[in-house]
């Protein structure tokens, strides 16, 4: 049993995000997002890549601003390095995405957080990319995240939250599980 | 057309606990049962299945077991025979072969069509079970025609299968169990996993339903818990019923051969995909169960148990595969059949009533489904143990007096 004399606060809305689950119940069709990216080729492997507007809750949504990203390769790659690799971006997403669910689900159980760190790690073998061997897949074949966590909670508990992230994360359940992806020429 | 007041849709133990207390409200009523008493234990059950709670928590309102073995785990036979019994005790007409083909609103209650004519009343209970259909992904439909696909449902004993490995879809009670059995036979087994339970059968030298049942997990109601949808669907847990107590946990199966991979997320022609995500499932579940031991140490301590039970043990964690197979070419010959132990699904294609969600799954407040209509023996239904045969009793005493005080108080309107 927690007994707080302080109010838990991660800053995560957990009263809004039930909320909106049981709104959502009422109406299942305003759940259904589409995320969007718009990419522009730059030059060489350097591309530039903004995010800005979106579609949920029945209506297209923006971000507070927009949000652009360079991507390229390293020096070894004989690029120019103006920004990380695509799959660096990948493990990005990973790492805000399961850090984003174990802040909020330690809200919602009552968890005060005081650092939590996570590194995460992909293992690539690239003779995939360059075509050398059709044995070998082109994108990572092991991924580790390893956390850090400081909080008001047993280890066990915090080992479970990091456990509830994974169960209802998306990055997680996009690169454990196959998607259907389309690509398109206009 | 026949009149009566109340109609039971079948006869197994939910309705039969049903109609004991619906006399005891004098209430009259009729059981309606298209096949036999016990009719899915009989037909639709595999050979070596056994209860999963021991015989002495087996018991409905006014019957307890009295064999020689109250530590044991009942066959389908023993099963048959106790329901059978407890049939006979009843006072209501008995109706089997008796199929239901609709259950419609009526002026003053509901019209029950069956294949043997119809009834008026004002008050249904219904009792056809949790787990009449199989639930079986989509994908099912499109494997290669070389593969023999069936569920538990078909399922009687490995000999119905032909020689070669079997992927066994769903590690649930029924998952695990087919899956040893299998093994065993020969077969060999890959079992794809994705959420599960896991238990041991025995704790500090006693069942875990001794445990759950006197910590009060079980009598946990429906109106107390924090995620009434969550707990409604949680899987069954990894338990095995046999002569002799065993656990039936990954670690047996693995340590049996049976090769252990991630849920089954695609087919992309004739290649599974498992899901990279075993390792988390396992990690879960074992935390879970430390969780309940936990819970259970701490209530055997504030009730007196913990001096009388030898000392708290941890189960070892899962052992997960270090790169658990991805991927599984169908064409490659190892695997011959598909079994489908995801899941079951009850089957109220012939309740005609709205009383559905968008899904198709019946909308109930703890087993009220509609004025005079109610249901029995769904998991979770009123209590943790509603889906269970001991689970039965509370339920139906419950129900009965919400029918029966329902009944008054339409007939109190009736005459004002």
């Amino acid at each position: 049993m927690h007994t707080a004399t302080q109010p838990i606060d991660n800053g995560v809305n957990v009263t809004a995000l039930l909320g909106a689950r049981e709104a959502l119940a009422q109406a299942p069709a305003a759940a259904r997002f589409t995320w969007r990216a718009h990419c522009d080729w730059v030059r060489g492997t350097h591309s530039r890549i903004a995010v800005e507007d979106f579609y949920g809750l029945g209506e297209t949504q923006q971000h507070r601003s927009r949000f652009t990203f360079e991507a390229d390769h390293p020096e070894v790659f004989a690029a120019e390095d103006h920004g990380p690799t695509p799959v660096e971006y990948v493990l990005v997403g990973l790492a805000a995405c399961l850090t984003a669910g174990v802040a909020a689900v330690a809200q919602h159980r009552g968890i005060q957080l005081r650092s939590v760190k996570a590194t995460v790690e992909g293992d690539m073998d690239i003779q995939g990319i360059l075509g050398m061997d059709p044995d070998v897949r082109n994108g990572f074949d092991d991924i580790r995240v390893t956390f850090a966590i400081d909080a008001d909670a047993s280890r066990a508990d915090i080992e479970a939250l990091v456990a509830q992230s994974q169960k209802r994360s998306a990055v997680y359940d996009l690169l454990t599980n196959p998607t259907h992806v389309k690509v398109e020429v206009k | 057309m026949k009149t009566v007041t109340a109609v039971v849709v079948g006869a197994g133990h939910a309705g039969l606990a049903m109609s004991h207390h619906l006399a005891r409200h004098g209430i009259d009523h009729v059981i309606l049962e298209r096949g036999e008493v016990a009719n899915a234990w009989r037909h639709q059950r595999w050979d070596s299945l056994r209860l999963l709670t021991p015989n002495w928590q087996t018991r409905l309102p006014g019957q307890i077991y009295t064999g020689p073995e109250p530590q044991g785990f009942m066959g389908m036979a023993e099963l048959i025979a106790f329901l059978d019994d407890y049939a006979r005790g009843l006072s209501a007409p008995l109706h089997t072969g008796t199929e239901v083909i609709s259950v419609r609103q009526a002026e003053d209650g509901y019209r029950v069509m069956t294949d043997r004519g119809e009834w008026r009343c004002r008050a249904v209970v219904i009792a056809t079970g949790a787990c009449q259909r199989a639930a079986v992904p989509a994908l099912a439909a499109d494997l290669p025609p070389w593969i023999a696909s069936l569920t538990p449902l078909d399922y009687r004993n490995p000999d119905q299968l032909a020689p070669g490995g079997v992927l066994v879809v769903g590690a649930s009670a029924t998952g695990v169990q087919l899956a040893d059995e299998l093994q065993r036979s020969g077969r060999p087994v890959t079992l794809a996993v994705g959420e599960h339970l896991r238990l041991p059968r025995r704790y500090r030298s006693r069942d875990i339903q001794w445990w759950l049942e006197h910590a009060g997990l079980l009598d946990q109601r429906f109106d107390e818990v924090e995620d009434l949808i969550r707990a409604r669907r949680q899987p069954s847990p990894q338990l095995l019923g046999s002569t002799e107590p065993l656990d039936l946990d990954l670690n047996a199966l693995s340590k049996r051969g049976v090769c252990l991979v991630g849920r089954l997320v695609g087919l992309a022609g004739t290649r599974l995909q498992f899901s990279g995500s075993l390792a988390v499932h396992c990690q879960a579940a074992d935390l879970k169960l430390v969780r309940l031991l936990d819970n259970l140490d701490d209530w055997a301590s504030a009730h007196g148990w913990h001096e009388a039970l030898p000392a708290s043990e941890r189960p070892a964690p899962t052992r997960v595969p270090q790169r658990p197979c991805l991927g599984l070419d169908l064409a490659a010959g190892e695997i011959k059949t598909v079994l489908w132990a995801t899941g079951f699904r009850p089957d109220y294609r012939w309740l005609e009533v709205p009383v559905f969600n968008a899904r198709g799954r019946l909308l109930h407040h703890g087993g009220v489904v509609a004025p005079g209509l109610y249901a029995m023996g769904l998991p979770f239904m009123r209590r943790r143990k509603s889906g269970a045969i001991h689970g039965a009793d509370d339920d139906a005493r419950e129900l009965s007096a919400h029918l029966a005080a329902w009944l008054a108080k339409a007939r109190h309107r009736s005459f004002a």
